[in-house]
């Protein structure tokens, strides 16, 4: 029933194959890791599984971006805070899971609160020993901040830059906030040394290969619900926001509630992003606030293509690629190669990969049936249509947009 | 006993007439007989004796015995101050100072020394540093005595004022006697007197004295000492809080500086531009490779090698800007988003160019002899290249508020900035002015860089620790004019300040911004914000 709703319309064949690629890998990486011996040449090594697992993160991390950004035209400079809260939660749970086993062996305390003379847990820290409270958290923390954030900001209509600055100036805070000892967070060294989730170890190639079985699925259902979200007509409506917010507002909707619903659902997603990024990484430090991240992930985004599904999972995978093989090779290069892609992809192809691959499609189709086109088709930005028309092609970069 | 009163008794005589005298050949009579002294109190009798002279020459003497370097010989009664160890060990003639070429050292013993001895040298000391001749030298004994106050010094003191001259020094001894006088067994009269004295002086030490005497002693002089301690203590609130003030326009300063340029390419292009901290680093960087061409071509100019850096910086910095804009973000008007993202690119690549040239550790520039060292006034401290930054960013700011108001470059920048398209209808070259501007903005961030060069590291990292900050100012003053931007820099940099001592620095600073995130929702663009239609194009 569900699944026949979810897959009767709106779903593109370019959607639907990245689902199907994502389940496929969801089941052959681990058998490749773990049935396949490591003689065979078609063995994983466990730490490519690890390495996937944490791209797969990062596509999440850039598709809920992409459901803001691109479909909702709020650049939000401060996603890594979502995802580092997230990550913050699950590496709370994973702390309290070490139990006894610690440096110091306290059977309560995490060791850095032994090492920081506490007395007692914060109680901030109680219900963490219970991974559905951990869970829920994952969820919670990153989506109440975002609310009160999005409140505050969307209803005084903050909007473009300044949004985006104050944004950056919330993950700033966070990072400043959560690098002091007082906060209970483990300081600067954040939290790590995690010994097992759920009862198994995380250092045993089986779990590893689960979290990454899990992220693949957890990405397929964030792609699931968000190309679902956005061909709804609550995400005509993003689209129209980010298109002409003001006209939107005319037309009788309330601007700053579709923003702030999208904002909200974008958090949550960046969280659990964030909690299944922190137990194959084995650490979470404050570091990860640095607003500079959240920056990266824009980049992702828009090296896909915003305003597509595909693209930001595309994006965050090819450019976290690059960056393992650049930072291994050439090192001095990859902040070369990094600024070089920022403005190779501003400059020159506003659209992403996902756009590329779309003009060169048009334009190889054109040679094939030798049809005179009009050189620049007008995009569909088309709020009220109501055929399922591809996402995908809501361009808005091309041109100046409409004064609002 | 006798030797010291006579020490005391002498001592005005000398104060008056003893430091204009010549060396005195007994000094070295004297100094033999520490050959021969045998006990501890023979010894201070001779310290006393050499102190009773009221000679400055005694001076090292008495320093290397109290630090144990002062060695005899019994035998011909040679006295000599050792310096060094071992073989490399220099035998100096305890009075001139000079090295004794031919100096055996066989046989030298330590004359020793014990606490109480090193006590009466220290006192020997100041009271012979308070007949000095410099009145400076006299006013430091005196801060000294307060500062460590010692009740066998009344008397010395007491000499001491009388035959003082100038006014300051002679305040500061009084100060110091009252102090000592609190710390002697005299009558409870004298140290009412005494406490009546400190209460004047509004400082901490004076405080914990006050305090103390607070807490053993009772009726007229207790109550005597709560009210001076309370005076002292709102003496001290008051200059805390004109200390903070102090730091909060220092930093509010470089805000200012650093977040300047960005409100005029902000204002004026509606451009976020994300690599203005690297324009900063390029000036701080300019300026250290100019300090080094200078030590090469013209080493006596080096304290003026800021004055070549500036507009080398300005130029440099301004050339960047106005390549950025002509190569990348007159592609991208009326996208700002993009250009956020483009000009943060830039920015990385300008980051990492430094670090392959200047390689990644940090780099020393240098301060110019007129911006170190520092003064006070009161019972703040004023570092000079603080001082110099905030004059240097007023006249900065003085300097674009003309070019704005008075000039028709700035006429036309303020055209763009209101309305565009009306601006170039008129016959404004917009294009030109937005190049220009860009430069000027980024010229701008270069000439801060070479200020910040001179309180901070110069680091390839060195604008990303501004570049929140900036914007933070920005968003909190607003576009609209330069004001904003001089009221946000010193109210955000006050602010700042205000809250470091209750809240720490980093907590402090998270209130900020948490403050201009709530301030943003009441007035989204700032302080001073344009107004009108044109506003939201």
């Amino acid at each position: 029933m569900i699944f026949s709703r979810l897959f009767s319309g709106g779903l593109d064949r370019r959607v639907l194959l990245l689902l199907i690629l994502l389940v496929a890998a969801a089941i052959a990486v681990p058998v490749l890791n773990l049935a396949v011996p490591p003689s065979s040449s078609f063995h994983m090594p466990p730490h490519a599984v690890t390495l996937l697992g944490k791209y797969l993160c990062y596509a999440m991390l850039a598709l809920s971006l992409d459901l803001v950004w691109g479909y909702c035209g709020i650049l939000s400079l401060g996603h890594g805070a979502f995802f580092a809260i997230g990550g913050y939660a699950m590496g709370m749970y994973l702390m309290r899971q070490i139990g006894s086993r610690g440096v110091y062996g306290h059977p309560v305390l995490p060791d850095f609160m032994v090492f920081l003379n506490w007395k007692e847990l914060p109680w901030y820290w109680y219900g963490f020993d219970q991974f559905w409270f951990a869970a829920l958290m994952v969820m919670l923390a990153p989506g109440l901040l975002a609310f009160a954030f999005g409140w505050l900001a969307f209803r005084s209509r903050v909007t473009g830059v300044y949004l985006s600055i104050i944004t950056q100036a919330m993950t700033y805070a966070l990072l400043l906030a959560f690098f002091r000892n007082d906060m209970g967070f483990g300081g600067n060294n954040g939290l790590t040394d995690f010994k097992d989730i759920l009862g198994f170890s995380l250092q045993a190639p089986a779990t590893r290969a689960a979290l990454f079985s899990t992220s693949a699925l957890m990405l397929a259902l964030a792609v699931v619900v968000t190309a679902r979200l956005v061909s709804s007509r609550y995400g005509k409506l993003m689209v129209a926001v980010r298109d002409a917010e003001s006209r939107t507002r005319f037309l009788g909707w309330r601007p700053e509630n579709i923003k702030l619903l999208a904002f909200t659902i974008s958090a949550v997603m960046a969280g659990i992003a964030g909690a299944l990024y922190v137990p194959q990484v084995g650490i979470i430090n404050p570091s990860e606030f640095a607003p500079a991240n959240s920056i990266e992930v824009v980049i992702w985004t828009a090296v896909g293509g915003r305003g597509t599904i595909v693209g930001p999972v595309t994006g965050a995978i090819a450019v976290n690629w690059g960056k393992s093989w650049f930072t291994a090779a050439l090192p001095e290069v990859w902040l070369f190669a990094l600024g070089g892609l920022f403005i190779a992809v501003t400059l020159l192809m506003p659209k992403g990969i996902v756009g590329v691959w779309e003009q060169w499609r048009s334009s190889l189709a054109r040679r094939r049936h030798n049809a005179p086109v009009p050189p620049a088709e007008p995009p569909a930005v088309s709020v009220s249509s109501p055929a399922a028309a591809p996402v995908t092609g809501v361009a808005l970069a091309a041109r100046p947009q409409p004064a609002e | 006993m006798i030797l010291r009163a006579l020490c005391l008794i002498l001592l005005p005589l000398l104060l008056v007439a003893g430091t204009a005298r010549a060396q005195d050949p007994s000094l070295a009579e004297i100094a033999a007989k520490f050959a021969t002294a045998e006990k501890f109190d023979q010894t201070e009798a001779l310290v006393r004796e050499l102190g009773a002279t009221g000679d400055p020459a005694v001076r090292p003497l008495l320093e290397a015995l109290g630090e144990g370097r002062l060695q005899a010989r019994k035998s011909d009664g040679a006295v000599y101050i050792v310096e060094g160890s071992g073989k490399n060990a220099k035998l100096l003639d305890p009075l001139t100072g000079e090295e004794v070429p031919d100096a055996s050292a066989s046989g030298l013993k330590k004359v020793k020394v014990n606490n109480g001895l090193r006590r009466v040298i220290r006192d020997t000391l100041s009271s012979l540093t308070l007949g000095a001749k410099n009145p400076q030298a006299r006013l430091s004994a005196a801060s000294n005595m307060l500062a460590n106050p010692d009740p066998a010094m009344v008397e010395a003191l007491d000499a001491a004022i009388a035959a003082e001259e100038d006014p300051a020094v002679k305040q500061r001894m009084q100060e110091a006697r009252a102090a000592a006088v609190l710390q002697s067994d005299l009558p409870d009269a004298e140290k009412i007197a005494a406490v009546e004295v400190l209460g004047s002086v509004g400082d901490r030490n004076v405080l914990s004295l006050l305090a103390a005497v607070e807490a053993k002693s009772e009726g007229d002089l207790r109550r005597a000492a709560e009210r001076a301690s309370n005076n002292i203590r709102s003496v001290l609130a008051a200059w805390d809080a004109a200390q903070n003030i102090w730091f909060g326009i220092s930093l509010g300063s470089v805000l200012l500086l650093a977040a300047i340029g960005l409100a005029i390419t902000f204002g004026v292009m509606g451009v976020i531009n994300m690599a203005h901290g690297e324009m900063v680093m390029l000036g701080a960087y300019t300026t250290f490779v100019v300090q080094g061409a200078v030590q090469s071509i013209a080493p006596n100019l080096q304290d003026w090698s800021l004055a070549f850096a500036l507009p080398i910086a300005f130029v440099v910095a301004g050339a960047v800007g106005i390549a950025i804009e002509r190569g990348i973000i007159r592609f991208l008007y009326g996208r700002p988003l993009e250009t956020l993202l483009a000009t943060w690119g830039v920015s990385l690549v300008l980051q990492q160019a430094v670090r392959t040239i200047f390689g990644p550790t940090n780099r020393e520039v240098a301060n110019p002899s007129w911006m170190s060292g520092s003064f006070e006034i009161g019972q703040m401290a004023i570092t000079w290249n603080r001082l110099w930054i905030v004059v240097f960013s007023l006249a900065v700011f003085a300097l674009l508020l003309f070019i704005f108001n008075r000039t028709s470059w700035g006429l036309h920048m303020r055209a763009v900035t209101q309305n565009r398209r009306m601006a170039a209808s008129m016959g404004i070259r917009t294009p030109w002015v937005d190049a220009f501007t860009f430069g000027l903005g980024s010229g701008v961030a270069g000439i801060a860089g070479v200020a910040l060069s001179q309180i901070g590291n110069v680091s390839p990292n060195l604008g990303q620790g501004y570049i929140i900050d900036s914007f933070m100012v920005v968003v909190f003053g607003g576009v609209g004019n330069l004001w904003g931007t001089l009221l946000g820099a010193f109210s955000l940099g006050i602010a700042n300040k205000f809250l470091e001592p209750y809240a720490g620095a980093v907590l402090g600073k998270i209130v900020v911004l948490v403050l201009i995130i709530l301030f943003i929702q009441k007035r989204p663009r700032g302080l001073f914000a344009l107004k009108g239609r044109a506003v939201e194009a």
